[in-house]
């Protein structure tokens, strides 16, 4: 079975091709982000004008790339949500009736399944069970996987997500939208000695995450500087340094946590952060310090791309789901309200 | 000829079968439930029609203006059918649809059609119908106050009336009283309840095709209007 998958729930727009024997046989994602960077953040309308503009260009550019005629598609998987609902629906819209035009069946992928999945599209690819850290722009949640389609949330951030620390710590220190890789960058040149900020919710039980305190403790940090006339490019990269290093801390405690409560040894890192350097290197160190292992997908597949939306659906898909003719995306939807697979 | 129609940028969900003249249609109000209603509607017309997908001529839709998610719905699952098929796309102003749907019911032929865009203003469009499909632009589609309606030739309104004036579209009811002043159209010469459908998409898309405006599935975008959508932010550092 070959799926062509379409993601259109946020700021990329992503189509790709999986199937068996094939592989990921393409995928190309689109950017908006210099649309949105005039305005310091997503734009969901201007958003949802560019994705109806692009989806079909990119179709075309992945089955040339594929050398696939459209009869060698057996079925579409789109990203049904959660996302931006304007976003949302024009990858269903497209994909469903493309679908319907070419008579096979179609799918609606929870976008985060997509993201827990993308690192089995690697070699070598997790065995089930695994624990997630799906860590993005707009999620961070600790995930107990059992299976496709079986999952526990084991914990989730109360407020900001971690890219999205990531962005507005950007922002406080002067960095261009989106700032999370350019405060990465930053990072580099910080002293870790200079600072220390602290490592939210990780003196107390439980897998919840907070980070939302460490951005305002990075802007009472610059002020300080800023009052004491220090400001200096040496000192915001030590700012930089100092909360990329609580983030990348944060969540490596908090993952250990989740593979001691689980049992598990399988760690699997998804999602736009998971493409930080630093916390690929240190998560890596510290899991196999506990015996454990880490997977991750390349970065382009850690951002939000097709693969793994057709990798989802194609997962679905030949365990026999359909969607019906309508389509209605969700916005907000819980990955635990996602079925298990049949059993084949 | 053979098209299959679609329009969704109102409350109305709408699906025409256009065979060589003969019409099947489907028409629902579905506020917010465009996504679950349409291709259901669409697969019915052509069952009507006993047509395939692959026997198409063309793919029409209502490329606006409307809501933005409407026509975004409509332009998508056009292109997707269109694409799929392997035919081409026609998009109609739902303005001229609209002035077409007043003058098959009313039978006036100067059509002032004006829908409500939100935050104080209305899209609108001044339309010569001279027969079915024969929809001629007399003031382009253009969003503005309620205030700014005008003729052309009067720019300040319509004075005077002429007898074949008539105007539809949902702005009469939200903005009666202003509208009325401006084109001097009384209670007698509105129809605020008339919609565009996608029958009217149909038979103005025969038009088009027969001129030669159809494209590339990709190229069947909506038509927004308003293209001001978002302000930019003045930049500050701390």
């Amino acid at each position: 079975m070959q799926v062509l998958g379409i993601e259109t729930s946020c700021d990329e727009t992503g189509v790709a091709i999986y199937g068996d024997h094939i592989g990921l046989a393409a995928h190309a994602v689109y950017s908006q982000t210099e649309i949105h960077a005039e305005y310091g953040g997503v734009v969901p309308e201007l958003a949802s004008r560019d994705h109806i503009r692009k989806t079909l260009p990119l179709i075309h550019q992945v089955l040339a790339e594929a050398q696939l005629e459209h009869h060698a598609i057996d079925g579409v998987a789109y990203t049904a949500g959660p996302g931006l609902i304007g976003a949302l629906l024009v990858g269903a819209a497209l994909g469903r009736s493309l679908a319907w035009a070419w008579q096979v069946p179609a799918i609606g992928v929870h976008h985060m399944e997509g993201h827990l999945l993308a690192p089995l599209l690697e070699s070598p690819a997790p065995e089930f069970p695994f624990v997630a850290l799906l860590v993005s722009g707009g999620h961070t949640q600790l995930i107990e996987v059992q299976a496709v389609g079986r999952y526990r949330l084991l914990g989730e951030s109360v407020d900001d997500a971690a890219g999205e620390a990531f962005d507005k710590t950007a922002k406080i220190l002067g960095l261009p939208y989106p700032g999370g890789p350019a405060l990465a960058q930053l990072a580099e040149q910080g002293d870790p000695q200079r600072y220390r900020f602290p490592r939210p919710m990780t003196d107390r039980p439980g897998l919840d995450f907070s980070f939302s305190g460490l951005k305002t403790f990075a802007l009472n940090t610059l002020h300080q500087r800023q009052a004491a006339g220090e400001d200096s490019p040496q000192g915001r990269a030590d700012i930089a340094r100092a909360f990329e290093d609580a983030v990348v801390d944060t969540l490596i405690i908090k993952c250990r946590r989740a593979l001691q409560h689980s049992g598990l040894q399988r760690l699997v890192l998804a999602g736009g952060v998971s493409a930080n350097r630093r916390l690929r290197e240190r998560m890596s160190q510290a899991i196999a310090a506990m015996g454990g292992q880490v997977f991750y997908p390349r970065p382009a597949l850690c951002t939000d791309n097709g693969a793994m939306i057709a990798y989802a659906g194609w997962y679905r898909l030949k365990a026999g789901q359909r969607e019906p003719l309508a389509f209605r995306p969700r916005p907000r939807w819980s990955l635990e309200e996602l079925a298990p697979l049949a059993e084949a | 000829m053979k098209i299959l129609a679609l329009e969704t940028s109102g409350i109305f969900c709408s699906a025409a079968l256009w065979r060589d003249g003969e019409l099947f249609t489907q028409h629902e109000e579905a506020a917010r439930q465009h996504g679950e209603r349409l291709l259901p509607m669409l697969d019915r017309v052509l069952a009507q029609g006993e047509l395939e997908l692959t026997q198409l001529d063309a793919i029409a839709f209502g490329r606006g203006p409307g809501s933005f998610t409407g026509v975004r719905i409509a332009a998508a699952v056009a292109q997707g059918i269109a694409f799929g098929a392997g035919v081409p796309l026609v998009g109609i102003s739902t303005l001229a649809a609209l002035a077409q749907a007043g003058w098959r019911c009313h039978g006036h032929s100067r059509i002032l059609a004006a829908i409500d865009a939100r935050i104080s203003e209305v899209y609108w469009g001044l339309y010569q119908v001279e027969g079915p499909g024969q929809v001629r632009t007399l003031q382009a589609e253009q969003v503005s106050a309620p205030e700014a309606i005008h003729s052309g030739a009067a720019p300040q309104g319509f004075d005077p009336p002429q007898a074949a004036d008539f105007g539809v579209g949902n702005a009469w009811e939200l903005y009666r009283d202003i509208l009325s002043e401006h084109s001097g159209l009384d209670d007698a010469r509105i129809d605020a309840q008339q919609v565009c459908t996608a029958a009217e998409i149909a038979e103005l898309a025969v038009t088009a095709l027969a001129a030669g405006e159809a494209v590339a599935p990709e190229h069947g975008l909506p038509v927004y209007v308003r293209d001001q959508v978002a302000h930019k932010r003045l930049t500050s550092h701390p």
